[in-house]
């Protein structure tokens, strides 16, 4: 999946988990859940969706590996599915 | 005849609305039924009834302000015949008229013959609608499919109305969202008024509690899991098992409570928070109260929650999660006698048996109300809890 596209998907769901921000105006390296205000159950829900979207697991232990918008998408790009 | 009287969803409601009843005279209820959705400061709440019994008589209109207390319906605990058998006591009219609009459905319609078409029926069916609801424009009257269709359409056209109408009144949210904080401020300011607070503290090790919950994470599918609150929550109502008098509430004097229900403080989006309680958490595994989260914090933040779950809290549980403050000191929620905090999960320096390492750490609170308990109960509860999380396989 492109960049671009899947940049598109992770604004759609998280939109829907902190519907009163704008997720698309997250800058690349700033820290997703800081940015939006989203809590551990929150950001649980988030890794369900883009389990259930994209059908793509991340693992407890890459939690760290995923904080801002680059990081996550090059860790969706390069993860062997 | 039991008396099913409005009742109190904590100590800052003084009234609701009621919306809508969900039952009707002649209905058979039974222990944990919603009878009715009020509208309060904490949302459209669904109100269940404790009693079973048949539906005598319903004494409130809908759109009517009620106090807490005041006497709702009738229900004849006795009768336990079939609902038909039941219609012909039909309760005299309810003592406020309903407005006419929202009037109580008739009983009969599904038993009025209606004439459609097998096609018109089948497709009826498929679709929820009821036949007795539609205008034929068959032969006789009779429905045809064109008319079950276009009573699908119809349907779609409503909720859609429904659904914009809802994004259209931005107010009323912001409505809620100031009688919530006005619920809040009452609460609090009655327990900063009347409750001599003490407080305590603790760090908490958590290296074993979070490396057993990693591991069970490992295999569990993702919608199952755990957050480490879920073992925080479990090892406080282990923990209240030891200590009970924190477990309790104070009304003139201390009343232990058996059953030991966690209020849990959810934080809302546009600011405010929400406690509903985790029932029965001592006799919950770990997986459970996980699960029973993931059902209550979606509900709570949609201020959809049933009243047991607002009224019936024996103790609150305050959590800062991950990055954010390292301690918190929770304001108890009268009439309870106890909230415990929890900071923030961090690595910090650690120093056991004469050698340094870095864990994750918690900070833990305990705010006790000095009337029901002393400083030494408090302790008590906090190694207690320790304990329990050094020992997470045991939870």
């Amino acid at each position: 999946m492109i960049k671009e596209e899947l940049e598109k998907n992770i604004f759609q769901l998280l939109k829907k988990i902190a519907p009163e921000t704008e997720p698309s105006e997250l800058s690349p390296t700033e820290n997703i859940r800081e940015a939006l205000g989203i809590d551990s159950y929150d950001f649980l829900q988030f890794i369900i969706a883009l389990d259930e979207k994209l059908k793509i697991e991340i693992p407890e232990q890459d939690y760290g590996k995923i904080t801002s918008l680059n990081s996550l998408t090059d860790y969706l790009i390069n993860k062997p599915k | 005849m039991i008396e099913f009287v409005m009742p109190s969803l904590g100590a800052d409601m003084a009234d609701g609305t009621l919306v809508e009843w969900l039952k009707k005279p002649g209905d058979q209820v039974k222990r944990g039924d919603i009878i009715a959705t009020v509208e309060t400061q904490k949302g459209l709440i669904d109100i269940e009834v404790f009693d079973e019994g048949t539906i005598e008589k319903l004494m409130i209109a809908e759109d009517t302000k009620v106090p807490v207390g005041t006497l709702m319906a009738l229900i004849n605990p006795e009768k336990t015949i079939e609902p038909q058998k039941a219609i012909p006591v039909v309760a005299e009219e309810p003592v406020i008229q309903p407005t006419e609009e929202k009037a109580i459905p008739p009983f009969v319609t599904e038993h009025i013959q209606v004439k459609a078409s097998p096609l018109a029926k089948k497709i009826a069916a498929e679709n929820n609608i009821d036949l007795s609801q539609i205008m034929g424009s068959g032969e006789n009257g009779a429905i045809t499919r064109k008319d079950i269709e276009g009573a699908i359409e119809q349907g779609k056209l409503v909720q859609e109305k429904e659904r914009s109408s809802i994004v259209a009144e931005p107010i009323k949210e912001q409505n809620i969202s100031n009688t919530l904080r006005s619920a809040v401020a009452a609460a609090m300011s009655r327990s900063n008024r009347e409750i001599p607070h003490y407080f305590l503290e603790k760090k908490i090790d958590l290296e074993k509690a979070l490396a057993w919950m990693h591991e069970k994470n490992k295999v569990l599918p993702v919608q199952k899991r755990l957050l480490p609150v879920a073992l925080l929550i479990k090892a406080v109502a282990s923990s209240l098992k030891q200590v009970p008098e924190l477990n309790a509430i104070w009304d003139t004097d201390l009343q232990l409570k058996t059953e030991i229900n966690i209020g849990f403080v959810v934080s809302l989006r546009n600011g405010g928070i929400i406690v509903p309680a985790i029932h029965a958490a001592d006799l919950k595994s770990v997986d459970e109260i996980m699960e029973n989260l993931n059902d209550i914090i979606p509900r709570a933040r949609a201020l959809r929650l049933r009243s047991s779950e607002l009224s019936d809290s024996t103790v609150t549980i305050t959590s800062i999660g991950d990055g954010g403050a390292d301690l918190v000191y929770g304001i108890i929620y009268p009439p309870q006698v106890a909230i415990i905090g929890f900071g923030s999960i961090s690595e910090q320096a650690f120093a056991e048996n004469g050698l340094l390492g870095v864990r994750p750490m918690v900070r833990v609170s305990l705010a006790g109300d000095h009337r029901a308990s002393d400083g030494l109960s408090g302790s008590r509860f906090l190694v207690t809890l320790n304990n329990h999380l050094q020992n997470p396989e045991a939870l």
